[in-house]
């Protein structure tokens, strides 16, 4: 579904992915460790195409058809399915939880399907539809990130680009996000790519992981592999 | 309250009742000063509706409407000038236009028009400008302007002035445009139009991950704006029959501010009833000054005023919000 070879991008003058590659088959969750400043969301922001691609293959295959990411435009990308999820939740705040939704919707016409997707997230999540009329910002921070992920389930993704879910989060509300994650995939098909600090959770979710370290892509294999290797372990799941 | 609420419906019909019993009112009156009075506020809230728009909806700080109001009143002059008077009022004007006369809804139009054209271009290259720097872009578009009209005086008899501009801007005329404008800046915010520039407004970054194109849609709403205030600026003219390069200038742009910081930057409400509100005011304290002798105390008092309002209402009036009107 998703194919990247030897992506490169370059921020400012700061070379910061230098030979990413990745692959996720449609349906699975993928996900990508590293340390703070390794590159993860560089890498979520070129494939959704916020940030331009300096260099590499980078391609979409859904429904038989096959784009080149970083010759597509964002808004293009999120009709094609790539819907990025952004880091630090970023919902509209004076705006209330309904009208959060509806721009998730906003490049279909579709208002039943709108409509549709919009109950869909009320039953998931029943404590926004309970706040439908609620500004956003007044949430609680788990209910903050329920509504990020809502309002990118409204667009349909196909791969859903989900960047630092458990930020600031407690550790019960980070686990309560993660199962309807894990629901979400098992229930709709969804394919995910999953960015995350806490790796223990990551890997125990995913069926496909990629350690990134400054820029490049130093181990892969599948959540439990990792889970097991000494080398990560020492890394990213040492306490402390 | 909650049950005093009107639906937008209802709303409209109030509008549309209260403007044209105001009109019938003052024009049942026969004060010609009170005419003017009723004019001049009405485009104010005009003015407001569209800046509240143009800013309010998508958190751009733009002062440029005077400017495009004096680019639509100067076009709309060239077409409802008398004939007969143009050839020595505007030497400079080519004869093919010099033939032509409008009437004013026309006139205006195409000053209109002309006034959105300069938005769009102006604004392809200044609406990127974040916060405060817009403001200084845009406050230097009013200065460019001005000077331009007051060099131009082949087209505007420069710092001279126009006078005796046709009175035709009837009350009739400005009181359909203002529930014009409200319906279609209502209409724009309680469309997935306006919520996306909302959403622009309050998370630019986020709005772009769901493919709403932030430069176009703050393009649209500078280029929206600019075309009203140039609509506007067309018909000041032509109810107080001159026009100066400047007419339109530095106070104007601080006083619509004024009214939009003070209605709450993005609700209609507000921006309405801060514009009638600053409108009298200003209009009182000008009775103050001329009979005290002392000038300038308006812009004092309205400054202090605004200054004291926004230490008590950080947000405005309403915020967003629109007050005594439900939700639909």
């Amino acid at each position: 579904m998703l194919r990247v070879e030897d992506l490169h991008v370059t921020r400012g003058r700061t070379k910061v992915l230098q030979g990413i590659n990745l692959e996720v088959e449609a349906g699975e969750i993928a996900t990508l460790i590293g340390a703070n400043g390794a590159g993860k969301t560089t890498t979520l922001m070129a494939l959704s195409g916020l940030l331009p691609v300096a260099g590499g293959r980078l391609e979409l295959t859904t429904e038989g058809e096959t784009i080149d990411i970083g010759r597509t435009r964002a808004v293009d990308l999120v009709r094609k399915g790539i819907v990025h999820c952004p880091e630090g939740r970023q919902i509209f705040g004076r705006l209330s939880i309904e009208e959060n939704l509806q721009l998730g919707a906003y490049l279909s016409d579709d208002r039943a399907r709108i409509a549709r997707s919009i109950s869909e997230i009320y039953e998931r999540f029943p404590i926004l539809g309970e706040r439908r009329t609620m500004k956003a910002g007044n949430l609680s921070g788990g209910e903050q990130m329920m509504l990020a992920i809502g309002r990118a389930l409204v667009a349909q993704p196909k791969l859903l680009l989900l960047d630092e879910p458990s930020l600031g989060l407690a550790p019960q509300i980070t686990e309560e996000i993660f199962g309807a994650l894990e629901d979400l995939n098992r229930e709709q098909g969804v394919t995910m790519l999953i960015v995350e600090q806490n790796a223990m959770l990551a890997l125990e979710l995913a069926n496909r992981a990629f350690v990134i370290e400054t820029g490049r892509i130093v181990l892969n294999g599948t959540g439990k592999e990792l889970l097991d290797d000494p080398a990560v372990f020492e890394a990213y799941l040492g306490v402390g | 309250m909650k049950n005093l609420a009107l639906s937008p419906l209802q709303a409209f019909l109030f509008l549309v009742v209260l403007v044209s019993g105001l009109i019938l009112a003052v024009i049942g009156s026969g004060n010609g000063y009170f005419q003017t009075f009723t004019a001049l506020t009405l485009i104010n809230v005009m003015l407001a509706v569209s800046l509240t728009m143009t800013n309010g909806f998508t958190g751009m700080f733009s002062l440029g409407h005077p400017a495009f109001m004096t680019m639509g009143a100067y076009v709309a002059i060239l077409f409802t000038y008398p004939v007969g008077r143009k050839g020595f009022a505007m030497p400079a004007l080519p004869e093919v236009i010099a033939q032509i006369h409008l009437p004013l809804p026309l006139a205006a139009t195409v000053g209109a028009l002309v006034a959105a054209f300069m938005g769009w271009l102006i604004g392809r290259l200044v609406v990127h400008l974040q916060t405060h720097y817009l403001a200084v872009a845009t406050l230097g578009l009013i200065i460019v302007v001005q000077t331009f009209a007051l060099n131009l005086d082949g087209f505007t008899r420069g710092g001279r002035g126009i006078t005796g501009v046709p009175r035709e801007a009837s009350l009739w005329l400005i009181g359909i445009c203002t529930v014009l404008i409200i319906v279609l800046c209502w209409r724009i915010k309680h469309a997935s139009l306006g919520r996306a520039m909302l959403a622009v407004r309050e998370n630019e970054m986020a709005a772009r991950c769901f493919g709403i194109d932030a430069f176009r849609l703050k393009l649209l709403a500078f280029t929206l704006g600019a075309g009203i205030a140039g609509f506007c600026g067309a018909l000041l003219p032509h109810v107080v029959s001159v026009m100066s390069p400047k007419s339109f200038g530095l106070i104007l742009a601080f006083n619509l501010i004024a009214i939009i910081v003070v209605g709450g930057q993005g609700s209609i409400v507000g921006a309405i009833l801060a514009a009638l509100f600053i409108s009298v005011g200003s209009e009182s304290l000008r009775m103050v000054e001329e009979s005290t002798g002392v000038y300038g105390v308006t812009q004092v008092i309205v400054a202090v005023a605004l200054i004291s309002f926004l230490l008590v209402r950080p947000k405005g009036l309403f915020g967003l919000k629109e007050p005594l009107i439900r939700s639909s």
